[in-house]
């Protein structure tokens, strides 16, 4: 590892000033990713700033949902997820496990247990890996991600392969979301990394807005399927999931396995994803 | 350099280590305590696991730093004494739990880790279950399966809750 500088930021506004203050800074949050990667020497931040302490950035709030129009049997609550908050924290919270079940879940099967207790969701988002779990959760439910200058739809966050519309010294606070009616994640790990090859979410809003993503296949990142989300708009089942042609175009092929190879696996985990929902 | 303080073992550790040193590289190095083994550079082999603060975790993908304040307890910090074992490393022997023993200190801390939370949770720890958590060490040697038995068994004579 190259050398570096350690800081540990006292809050969320120190962390942003102290990342502003040296173009080659980097946030450290659970380390699950930057630090292997610091190991290989394929990054080398002269500073690194420590965020995993903070507590103003740790946590999930529910906030129940405001009694206009009719009341749907479920969904509708806010819930924010500070960036700091860990896998484990997310994948135990029995409120949210009420709530969102589809994202617990999704939580409980990231990597092992030793990466779910130091792993953020903060961190999981920023690095925008192309098969990572959580990019397909806050695109398929509209998250909100807030940073330290701004609120930033996830239609607008997940800008490609590892990129992310984070400027310069901005530092992720929170992400929120309405809990929807109805919500589900179907994963295909890959046996050596637990990775997703291919991941398929799918969520229901309590308006009835089907949205539906997918992570591990795209050979840009995580991306909304059309085809899906129209067929599961017309009729909510695992059937009319199973039902869409998924085409490999503009889908990865590599040494786990090829575009075919994976859009075929789109069409079984989207299955999945709504038998589970 | 930056100055590091932390308990081990239930013992207060202090040193100035550069801001680049891993948590494992303090324990082996700094420490010398042995036990703590690093078998990949991938993040993938749970050979370094040890607990801070009470939870499992990687101690080669971690800075020392980053451990400041922390409790932290290696595989040497379980038994009393050297004949007084903790149940989770009598299990392993007296299941033939290893071979080489490489991988073994992270197998024994993540499985104290394991039984520790699904004792508190009072969520029983099946045998699909301790599959499940072992996702994160790797073992070349025994096929999985005595260490799938060792765990059962020391589970049963474990009571953390
Ligand atoms: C063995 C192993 C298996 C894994 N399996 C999976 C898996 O199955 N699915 C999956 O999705 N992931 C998996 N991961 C990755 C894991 O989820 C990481 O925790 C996550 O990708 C990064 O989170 P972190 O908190 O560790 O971030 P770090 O490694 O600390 O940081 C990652 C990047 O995000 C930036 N960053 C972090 N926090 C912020 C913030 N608040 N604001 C701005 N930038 C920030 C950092 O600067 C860095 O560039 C695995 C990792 C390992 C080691
Ligand atoms: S040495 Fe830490 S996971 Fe392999
Ligand atoms: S006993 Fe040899 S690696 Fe597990």
């Amino acid at each position: 590892m190259y050398t570096t500088k350690y800081h540990k930021a006292s809050d969320a506004a120190n962390a942003a000033s102290l990342l502003g203050a040296s173009p080659e800074a980097k946030i450290l949050a659970g380390g699950q990713t930057l630090i292997p990667t610091m190991k290989q020497r394929l990054a080398a931040p002269t500073d690194l700033i420590d965020i995993s302490g903070i507590a103003e950035l740790r946590g999930v709030t529910i906030e129940a949902r405001k009694k206009l129009g009719v009341l749907k049997a479920k969904g509708g609550e806010t819930i924010t997820i500070g960036a700091a908050t860990t896998h484990y924290e997310v994948a135990n919270n029995a409120d949210l496990a009420a709530a969102c079940p589809a994202i617990t879940g999704l939580a409980a099967n990231i990597g092992d247990p030793a990466v779910r207790h130091r792993g953020t969701i903060g961190g999981s988002i920023a690095n925008n890996d192309p098969a990572a779990d959580y990019p397909a959760a806050l695109l398929a439910l509209g998250a909100t991600i807030h940073t330290t200058s701004r609120d930033i739809s996830a239609d607008d966050f997940f800008t490609g392969m590892f990129s992310t519309a984070l400027n310069d010294g901005e530092v992720i606070k929170s992400v929120s979301f309405q809990a929807p009616a109805a919500a589900g994640y179907g994963k295909f790990p890959v046996p050596a990394s637990r990775y997703a090859m291919v991941g398929v979410f799918v969520a229901k809003s309590i308006d009835g807005d089907v949205r539906v993503s997918v992570t591990g296949a795209g050979d840009d990142g995580v991306f909304r399927h059309a085809g899906l989300e129209s067929a599961l708009t017309s009729d909510w089942s695992p059937a009319s999931a199973a039902g869409v042609n998924v085409g490999a175009e503009g889908l990865l092929s590599d040494i786990h396995g090829n575009a075919a190879y994976r859009a075929n696996l789109i069409g079984v985990m989207a299955k999945r994803a709504v038998e589970s929902a | 350099m930056t100055k590091i303080t932390m308990t081990v073992n239930g013992k207060a550790a202090s040193a100035d280590v550069s801001d680049n040193t891993l948590l494992v590289e303090y324990i082996r190095e700094h420490l010398r305590l042995t036990g703590t083994h690093v078998g990949c550079d991938t993040s993938q082999c749970g050979a370094c696991v040890v607990h801070v603060n009470g939870q499992a975790m990687k101690s080669c993908t971690m800075l020392a730093a980053a451990a400041e304040g922390a409790e932290v307890t290696t595989v040497e910090g379980l038994a009393a004494s050297k004949d007084d074992l903790h149940p989770m490393q009598l299990a392993f022997k007296e299941n033939h739990g290893l071979q080489c023993g490489f991988c073994t200190p992270g197998m024994i801390m993540t499985a104290t880790d394991m039984v520790k939370r699904y004792q508190e949770a009072g969520k029983e720890l099946t045998e699909d279950a301790i599959r499940h958590e072992l996702e994160g060490n790797i073992c070349r040697c025994t096929g999985y399966h005595n260490i799938v038995k060792s765990i059962q068994d020391g589970a049963s004579k474990m009571t953390t809750a």
